[in-house]
């Protein structure tokens, strides 16, 4: 079994029905596998403040979302976070592939996630790092935390994570 | 027809079904004229009132209305193509186009200008979009609901806006009590 597929069973497992995406070259495997996914909504998203919007009106009709993000788009979604999913205290996952760290390629991504992790912690968002494949594993409890405490929460995942793109 | 008169005028049509409300007077109106607990009012995220009634039609059958206004539909633009490419008979999207963002002062949009957002959605794969005069927006939104098919209205009315309070019920309880309104 492969990562992207367990990761997405991972979602389904957790009650997961809605899910909307924004393109990353990393997490291209797992969107292919949610797209794929029988048991998973999948509408895709043009931005990700938008996408988020989705995922409150899908968690309030009923059912549980998520969202797959790249962290250059952390920024665009702070009013959002703040002001709708953390202040009508709404879940949403959040499995964001963390560009610019070791391995990576393009200078630019550096820059926002130098920022990447100030910011979640400003906002006070749980976040969790995935940096070695075993990381994975804790996937399942992360998203069970989420919908218990019905917060936004950050899984970050790195190129050494994803083992190079 | 101002804002407020359109509001007044369809509260009776919309009040049975799941309305999202965009941000500021818009809700502020809504709320006075006809509070129900299956308003959700947005309190805050100006842009998302279409996104969040999407994500809710797209989650379960009941008829959704999100009441928008050009302003925030300008601000959100990429929502037209996920409405326009995603399926969902049970959405409406009702823009109120007074041309110009009430809520901090009536500026002009871009809307009153050269901009139509009627054609921007059909452009986005909106099959049914209909323009029409505020006078007419009742009718457009009850043959909405009645045909069952996703439909963009977008209502051309006057600039202004009417005086009413800020809405200080807590965030937490709109929505729980709008979730139950939708599991009811």
């Amino acid at each position: 079994m492969t990562m992207d597929h367990e990761i997405a069973g991972d979602l389904s497992d957790a009650g997961i029905e809605f899910v909307t995406t924004v393109p990353c070259k990393q997490l291209a495997g797992v969107i292919a596998e949610v797209d794929n996914h029988p048991d998973l909504l999948h509408v895709p998203c043009n931005k990700e403040d938008e996408g988020m919007g989705l995922c409150a009106g899908a968690w309030m009709g009923g059912k549980r979302p998520c969202i797959i993000m790249q962290n250059t788009a952390l920024g665009v979604t702070v009013n959002t976070l703040a002001t709708l999913i953390q202040f009508y205290r709404m879940p949403l996952p959040m499995l964001i592939s963390y560009r610019g760290e070791l391995g990576e390629p393009v200078a630019c991504q550096v820059e926002m996630a130098l920022h990447t992790k100030a910011l979640l912690n400003q906002l006070h968002i749980p976040t969790y790092h995935f940096h070695r494949q075993a990381d994975v594993e804790e996937l399942p409890r992360i998203l069970d935390y989420t919908f218990m405490c019905n917060k936004p929460v950050a899984i970050l995942t790195d190129a050494t994570f994803w083992g190079g793109y | 027809m101002i804002r407020a008169e359109i509001l007044r005028d369809i509260a009776p049509v919309i009040r049975d079904h799941l309305v999202v409300c965009n941000i500021g007077i818009p809700s502020q109106e809504l709320h006075a004229i006809d509070d129900q607990p299956t308003n959700f009012y947005m309190l805050g995220t100006m842009g998302l009132a279409s996104s969040i009634g999407f994500g809710l039609a797209l989650a379960q059958t009941r008829t959704v209305i999100a009441i928008d206004g050009d302003g925030s539909v300008l601000t959100n633009l990429g929502t037209l193509p996920t409405i326009g490419n995603n399926a969902a008979d049970n959405f409406i999207l009702l823009i109120i186009d007074n041309g110009s963002y009430g809520s901090t002062g009536d500026q002009p949009t871009y809307a009153g200008a050269r901009t139509s957002l009627a054609e921007v959605a059909r452009a986005c794969g909106c099959e049914h979009v209909v323009e029409c005069a505020a006078e007419e927006t009742r009718a457009a939104l009850e043959a909405a609901i009645a045909e069952r098919r996703k439909t963009v209205i977008v209502a051309k009315c006057e600039s202004g806006n009417e005086k009413h309070p800020v809405i200080t019920m807590d965030p937490v309880i709109i929505r729980d009590r709008f979730m139950q309104a939708v599991g009811a």
